[in-house]
């Protein structure tokens, strides 16, 4: 997993709350085998629609999504951040999220931070206004900024610093390799082996 | 001496099971890292599993503790032709690429070690008592019925094993269940675990890893053990355990994974350490008495909507909890059922046997016992799908094939098939369905299509008269007849 300190990248509106992950990622798509190529699932049944923000020309390369509140509720498909990833968002803001969608983020490199309603009405109209605009995010001062506005977020300091250090679950657990190679050299010959006993030297 | 963690503590067999595991001991409310002795694979869960690794580049630290079977997507008729579905068939021919490219051993539809995940397990030799399965599918509590700590993963669990060979949990709570007394002829592990789902609720083991215990778990079969345990996650419980003893052992000994010599000797000495501490403290428990069981059925759609065979539909306008009636409302009209009907007056169109609840050679034993020699129903779909392709083999070797086919049933290959349906063997909408799975889920069988859990034997009984029935109820077919003071 990447580092992720700072997203700078044009800046989407969505003007919609409570999208849940259906709506992120429809269930028709949990049939895939791989982790990535999400990017056409984003939103499936909303980008029908030809006026949707996705399909606004102004928008195109756009990397961080500006939601409204409740974004990323219900099933806890993981494919909901996978298709936001693939995409090309980097990072997601609102006023609030899904705890399971937010969980998943974390892991999957995908920075989400709370901001107020207040300042999430001020950053859609300054959208409105200038469609295109870029925002920055600053993960280790936990702001946002676009134009002349600068707000704070919150983001959990686990979150953060796993972000910051580019650590997912597995790279986490990786730091204890040596103990679990220690662990391994302990185990007794009587566990199960699922493939012939290679005598591997040392073992 | 083989045991690693010295404690002074009375402990229960999870937690013994737990703390020989820790790799690092989590702080400050962090999870434990704990080692995975044997990782089972199937193909609906891993495909993003490896998929992960390949975009990260990493590889499968420990294929030698790593399997893989086809089972929920393989056809039970024509296995030697392509699969028709494409969705099965990406998803079937994935694991094979990936276990090609990862050298993970997979046993593919026609080979004969192939079939459910969790029948494979066991009968290879490869699951046993103080070892930690995972797999990425809820019924790996299956496992438990060795004394091993084993519980179902989400996807990006398996790459996280795949590629650690470690998960990093918290610590569950242990719940007792203890079931004393005798079974009356009839009366199986699979009544046992439907009325202990019935009794704590499908929510009722939750956050729990259950340890089912005394004199009528004890005198089960492994094969009655793992039903048990099986069901586990349906009452909202990780995992179920049951303590190794020398039915354990005998079932074990000889099988083709299971330790030899030195090895055997040294495992058997510390498999006898395992059992809960006389001491050891519970954070909660049930009692059941065995000797009040009776057949067991369900008339909802979750698997705790359940009573003895020889009650009728319960009323739910008599449910004090408003949450409970509602769904238990929702429940009849889904199954399109009465009030007050008594459940031996309802008919079914399908009976299906098998799934990795109750699919094992003793299963279609006690399955065959009873239909041999009859005819099965007018009018109603019989089909026995046996749990693994060497579980077939061992059928067909004692005529089960036989009794099964003249009674007018098929005899299919092995595979998960109408548990869930995710292969062509489904029910139609409306149809009802003896089934002795596990989940009575609306749809699981088949869009729209009503699921009544059973045994097998109440599944035999009822596939001879067409109506739900015990064997009881059966006059001649050289089956227990109603015990006394039993209303058959
Ligand atoms: S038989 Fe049913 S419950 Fe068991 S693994 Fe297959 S689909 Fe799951």
């Amino acid at each position: 997993m990447e580092k992720v300190s700072t997203v700078t990248g044009v800046a989407m509106p969505l003007k919609r709350s409570n999208v849940d992950t259906d709506q992120i990622i429809p269930a028709v798509f949990l049939k895939r085998v791989t982790k990535t190529g999400f990017d056409d699932a984003l939103f499936y049944a909303w980008r029908q629609d030809p006026e949707f923000v996705l399909n606004r020309p102004e928008f195109t390369g756009a990397r961080i999504l500006f939601a409204g509140s409740d974004f990323g509720t219900g099933s806890s498909r993981e494919h909901a951040v996978w298709a936001l990833r693939d995409y090309g968002f980097d990072a997601v803001l609102s006023p609030r999220f899904g705890d399971i969608f937010r969980g998943n983020s974390g892991k999957q490199g995908l920075l989400t931070g709370e901001i107020s309603e207040d300042a999430m009405e001020k950053i859609w109209a300054i959208i409105d206004a200038r469609p295109g605009i870029e925002a920055s995010i600053d993960l280790v001062a936990k702001t946002a900024r676009i134009g002349d506005l600068t707000v704070p977020f919150e983001i959990d300091d686990y979150t953060r610093w796993r972000l910051l250090e580019g650590l997912d679950d597995i790279g986490l657990t990786l730091r204890d390799e040596a103990q679990i190679t220690q662990f391994e050299g302990r185990r007794e010959s009587w566990r199960p082996r699922t493939l012939p006993v290679q005598q591997v030297a040392g073992e | 001496m083989t045991t690693r963690s010295e404690s002074s503590r009375p402990r229960t067999l999870a937690e013994k099971v737990w703390d020989d595991h820790l790799v690092v001991k989590g702080e400050d409310g962090s999870p434990d890292l704990l080692y995975i002795d044997l990782h089972l694979v199937h193909e609906v869960t891993s495909p993003q599993a490896f998929d992960g690794l390949r975009l990260a580049g990493r590889p499968v630290r420990r294929p030698d503790l790593t399997i893989a079977t086809e089972d929920h997507n393989t056809p039970t008729l024509d296995i030697d032709k392509p699969i028709a579905d494409l969705t099965s068939r990406t998803q079937i021919d994935t694991l094979r690429k990936n276990a090609a490219e990862f050298g993970i051993r997979l046993h593919s539809l026609g080979d004969v070690e192939q079939g459910i995940v969790h029948v494979v397990g066991p009968q290879l030799g490869l699951t046993m008592p103080g070892i930690t399965v995972v797999c990425g599918d809820s019924h790996t509590s299956t496992h438990g019925a060795f004394g091993a700590m084993a519980f179902g993963i989400g996807t990006s669990e398996v790459e996280h094993v795949l590629a650690t060979q470690t998960l990093p949990l918290k610590p569950f709570k242990t719940m007792a269940i203890t079931v004393e007394g005798t079974l009356r002829p009839g009366v199986t592990a699979k009544d046992i675990i439907l009325a202990v789902i019935a009794k704590i609720g499908t929510g009722g083991g939750q956050g729990y890893v259950l340890e089912y215990r005394g004199s009528a778990i004890r005198s089960l079969s492994m094969d009655g053990r793992m039903t048990v345990c099986n069901m586990s996650i349906e009452a909202g419980a990780r995992a179920g355990m049951v303590a190794p003893d020398q039915t354990t052992y005998d079932y074990l000994e000889g099988r083709a994974h299971a330790p030899k010599g030195a090895d055997w000797d040294a495992a058997v000495e510390y498999w006898n350490t395992l059992a809960t501490d006389d001491d050891a403290a519970f954070d909660a428990e049930v009692f059941l008495d065995a000797n009040e069981l009776e057949p067991f059925v369900t008339w909802g759609t979750n698997p705790g909507q359940g009573v003895s065979l020889s009650e009728s539909i319960p009323d739910p306008s008599l449910i004090i909890d408003p949450n409970e009636r509602a769904s238990a409302e929702r429940a009849l009209e889904y199954m399109d059922l009465e009030a007050g009907t008594p459940l031996k007056d309802v008919h079914v169109d399908a009976v299906f046997m098998g799934s990795c609840t109750n699919s094992r050679i003793e299963d279609l034993r006690a399955f065959a016992s009873i239909i041999k020699g009859q005819k099965k129903a007018d009018g109603v779909r019989v089909m026995v799908v046996p749990g693994s392709a060497r579980v077939r083999i061992e059928a067909e070797a004692e005529g089960i094939d036989k009794i099964v086919t003249e009674f007018g049933a098929e005899w299919r290959f092995a595979g998960c098939s109408m548990c869930l349906g995710m292969n062509p063997d489904q029910l139609a909408p409306g149809e009802r369905c003896a089934s002795t799975s596990n989940r009575n889920f609306e749809g699981r069988q088949g869009k729209g299509g009503r699921t009544h859990l059973v045994s097998p034997l109440v599944a035999a009984a009822t596939a001879i008269r067409g109506t739900l029935s015990s064997p009881w109820d059966l006059e001649n077919a050289g089956v227990p007849s109603a015990p006394e003071g039993v209303h058959a």
